[in-house]
């Protein structure tokens, strides 16, 4: 294999970690290589657990349940809000219930080739091999999971497989593990093992002789800020999809806590890789702060198609005609025509780039241009309309409630959108960052998913993070910090961060200027969709870069934050994240501008093959790239980690035949 | 489309509060009710009005708070009190999912936050409903370690039981059915969980224990009590049933019976 020599020039803080020996047998190698902390020194230790979505509400009740002390944030009024709640079509593992010849070979297979061969495969195997202890988790906390008559547990099929894997539970199968994780949480908060911190936001973390050792919150509803110590801390916040202003991510998901986990040394991995997902409720106006995603889960009976005439086009447009009056034989259900073999079930950055293609080509079915259907008449006719509703009923009509469209009369119309970020905080196999006692699980890390993710993989990587990995890791940390005293936060670290804080709060409201912290996210939303979404270039991403940096300035010359830090002030909360979103915005251009290949959802122009599919660079990029924060103004220094593939052979991804 | 909005506003739990009234317009039909709230505190903002210039003589007290986040209709935290119905004028939605379409184009449309003893105001529309996490925490759980569940398909759960199950535990935990009740009672809510768990073999176990110290943690926590106006049933965005407080009250005896 061919490598750029560049590669071996790594840091050593880069090393992952990966035990040696057989794919199948490293997790349990490095399992029992572990130390153990006794029962009596768990009790003296504290871990800060920011985040309570699934990633951070199983890891927070797990450790508890371990005998630690733990303090878990979050910044909405409860934890039950973590945006893991929002996920509707379900969860992945490898049971084989179907016997369908599923096995943890080739969860972890589907895995390595939907994320295209730029995850690792340590990582990935152990994620698959745990899949299937989650779902028995979550079936003894009393989640109500679909079942089959028999009273077995049912599955349906996700994007970029052949098998059926996925569980759910209707289309809130997000909700139902976040409850899940959330109940776990509260029965060690009533057990005194966890201590709940909510409406509280985490402004910066706090570093003792180069480790993890606290965090500066701030009270959201007094506004004051809070010191608070551990030793060691677990990052759990989620992605930062927000970047690009309409995502489908909550209004309040932001990367903020990621982004100071950056600033303080630890290396941020792959900030290209964001998920545009295919099925999402188009823009509508320009009134709109948010995009609904209608679940991947849609695509095992609707089939996605645009007009093959321009006529029919235009008369779409013009609403002269409706689409159930287009006569089969003029549809192009150009999924099925380009992918045969997985057909409607391509994965996600697939279908986001047909979908693309096609509107860009003129087809796009709404007035804007930018929709294509996804037509349901051919399920409704093959199953019935009982059937049809007992697995999408509460999409359609969530479909219905924002369109005031009825998908049992007429497609739905749905485009792409910014959903996921592959990218994260750099981590080892132990998950844990380039900072000693510092995690991170769930989105907010890089590991698992490559240069995208497969549909229903998320739930599954927050959960087994949380439940099964990170509670187990961490012990190997902490094993040597029983005998350190609980952390005094009345020291000059924690003195220096909070100043600090204190000073980006004070500077924001110094400002007074006149635009609206919204009004200027939206602009720089408008630059990445524009220059770092779909379809990206060396051009582009240079001027993406530039226009950042001009907006930033005038956010710091002309925005307006009202009120004031001590009181209840969303204005504030909203200003402090778009200062990080910038930041976050600009790297991403950045590493994208490096990455001068196309794989998974970063697509560079320049690299295609004829037919316009993305075309890999495996001699010259198949690593990680983990950047390191070098300073304000300075530009971060790119560090690669070599991916090396074992026991799979690196191909072309092939969704045809 | 044009409306007038009367709102509640209260600076914090001490504040006694007042109503402010402001004009939007050019609202698109199909934008959210939060969405205009957006476009309202934009304007707001432009305009230069804070909490503190209104003690300076300023007509409003700027940019309006309220809880949002997800704004897909699952997280729960909207919470609005729209023209005098918990989530508004439209059924089985939470505010996040109402559209502008619902109203009348010049209207005039009121906007409280939840009222009740329970759920103390934060700051205008946003209230404190932590009293749903301590009812939670007070036995909304199956006591099961991680790592030590058997193999999920040994549990068989009929069908039917499943879904009915799903039914309750769609609650979000908005808090609409406390504040919709005229006594403040959190029954809906508290049966939303007690009965999701019942009806699975994996919840039994643990099944009275669970009632008792609900109910028991939702009356200490000045939670009113339930008087079965089903109010609460209409109002629940996500259209879960009193049957749920029937079977609450079968467990909650049965559980004192055997005490």
């Amino acid at each position: 294999m061919e490598f750029n020599h560049n590669i071996y020039k790594m840091a050593d803080k880069l090393n992952s970690k990966i035990p040696a020996g057989p794919l199948a047998e490293k997790w349990t190698k490095r399992k029992s290589e572990i130390h153990l902390v006794s029962p009596n020194n768990k009790r003296k230790l504290e871990i800060i657990v920011v985040g309570t979505g699934l990633g951070g509400a199983s890891a927070a009740a797990t450790l508890g349940e371990l005998g630690y002390n733990v303090k878990v944030f979050c910044i909405s009024d409860t934890p039950r809000r973590a945006h893991s709640i929002a996920a509707q079509g379900g969860i992945n593992a490898a049971k084989n219930y179907q016997n369908d010849n599923d096995s943890v070979y080739r969860l972890f297979y589907d895995t390595i080739k939907g994320g295209d061969y730029r995850a690792r495969e340590a990582n990935v195997y152990r994620l698959a091999e745990v899949s299937a202890q989650i779902i028995d988790q979550c079936v003894a906390q009393g989640i109500p999971f679909a079942r089959e008559y028999g009273g077995y547990l049912a599955n349906r099929s996700f994007g970029g497989v052949q098998v059926s894997r996925t569980f759910y539970a209707r289309g809130q199968t997000g909700q139902q593990l976040l409850l899940g994780a959330y109940a776990a949480l509260n029965r060690q908060i009533a057990a005194g093992t966890v201590t709940s911190y909510p409406r509280h936001e985490m402004l910066d973390l706090v570093l003792v002789n180069g480790e993890a050792k606290g965090i500066i919150a701030r009270n959201l509803v007094t506004g004051k800020l809070e010191r608070f110590g551990a030793h060691a801390v677990i990052i759990a916040t989620g992605g930062y999809g927000n970047t690009y202003f309409l995502s489908t991510n909550a209004m309040n998901s932001n990367g903020s806590a990621a982004w100071q986990c950056y600033k303080k040394g630890a290396y941020f991995a792959n900030p290209c890789f964001a998920q545009i997902h295919p099925t999402c409720i188009p823009v509508h106006g320009d009134q709109q702060c948010k995009l609904t995603l209608m679940s991947e889960s849609l695509r095992n009976d609707g089939r996605i198609w645009v007009p093959k005439k321009m006529e029919d086009v235009k008369k779409l447009r013009e609403h002269s005609i409706k689409p159930s009056q287009i006569p089969e034989q003029d549809r192009d259900y150009y999924l099925e025509r380009r992918y045969p073999a997985f057909g409607n079930l391509v994965p996600r950055d697939v279908a986001s780039r047909a979908a693309k293609e096609r509107c860009d080509a003129g087809y796009g079915v709404n007035e804007s241009g930018k929709a294509v259907f996804l037509d349901f008449s051919e399920a409704i006719n093959r199953l019935g309309k009982k059937r049809v509703a007992e697995r999408y009923g509460n999409l359609f009509d969530m479909y219905e409630k924002i369109t005031a469209s009825s998908p049992w009369e007429e497609p739905m119309m749905i485009y792409p959108a910014i959903h996921y970020t592959m990218g994260g905080i750099w981590v080892d196999y132990d998950l844990q960052t380039t900072v000693p006692g510092l995690y991170a699980i769930g989105e907010a890390n890089f590991s698992d998913h490559g240069g995208n993710r497969l549909g229903a993989s998320a739930l599954m990587q927050g959960l087994a993070d949380g439940y099964f990995v990170v509670p187990v890791t961490i012990n190997d940390y902490l094993a040597h910090k029983f005998s350190e005293p609980k952390q005094n936060t009345d020291v000059k670290e924690f003195d220096e961060a909070e100043n600090a804080v204190q000073a980006r709060i004070d500077r924001l409201f110094s400002i007074n200027g006149k635009e609206t912290v919204d009004s200027i996210h939206k602009r720089l939303g408008h630059i990445m969709w524009e220059y770092v979404g779909m379809a990206r270039d060396e051009e582009g991403l240079k001027t993406a870069i530039t226009k950042i940096k001009e907006l930033k300035k005038e956010f710091y010359n002309n925005v307006k934050v009202p009120g004031t830090q001590f009181e209840f002030n969303q204005e504030l909360e909203k200003a402090l994240r778009l200062e990080d979103f910038f930041e976050i915005g600009e790297l991403m251009a950045r590493d994208a501008l490096n990455r001068d290949e196309s794989c998974g959802g970063h697509f560079r122009v320049e690299s295609q093959t004829e037919d316009g599919e993305a075309k890999r660079n495996d001699a010259e990029y198949m690593y990680v790239a983990a950047w390191e924060y070098k300073g304000e103004d300075v530009e971060p220094e790119l560090h690669k980690e070599p991916l090396e593939y074992e026991f799979i052979e690196v191909k072309t991804r092939n969704y045809k035949d | 489309m044009d409306f007038n909005l009367k709102i509640w506003r209260q600076k914090n739990a001490k504040d006694k509060g007042h109503f402010e009234t402001y004009h939007v317009s050019g609202i698109e039909e199909d934008a959210s009710f939060l969405e205009m709230l957006d476009i309202l505190n934009e304007q707001l903002i432009r305009e230069g009005c804070d909490p503190v210039a209104v003690e300076r003589g300023c007509k409003s007290s700027g940019p309006v708070s309220f809880d949002h986040d997800c704004r897909e209709g699952i997280c729960g935290a909207c919470s609005l009190y729209i023209d005098g119905r918990a989530h508004g004028p439209d059924s089985q939605v939470t505010t996040c999912q109402l559209f502008m379409r619902h109203f009348k184009d010049g209207a005039t449309i009121t906007v409280e936050p939840w009222r009740s003893a329970a759920f103390p105001v934060i700051k205008d529309l946003v209230v404190d409903r932590g009293a749903f996490d301590k009812i939670l925490q007070a036995g909304g759980f199956i006591s099961v370690r991680t790592g030590a569940a058997q193999d999920g398909n040994n549990i068989l759960i009929p069908h039917d039981r499943a879904e009915e199950s799903m039914d309750a535990a769609a609650c979000v935990g908005c808090g609409a059915c406390v504040a919709t009740c005229k006594n403040g009672s959190a029954m809906l809510f508290v049966a939303a969980r007690v009965s999701s768990l019942a009806l699975l073999p994996q919840g039994r176990l643990e099944a009275k224990r669970r009632a008792k110290s609900m109910v028991a943690k939702m009356d200490e926590l000045g939670f009113g009590n339930c008087t079965n106006t089903r109010a609460c049933e209409m109002e629940c965005p996500k259209g879960i049933s009193v049957s749920h407080i029937a079977r609450l009250n079968r467990e909650f005896l049965r559980a004192k019976f055997s005490d």
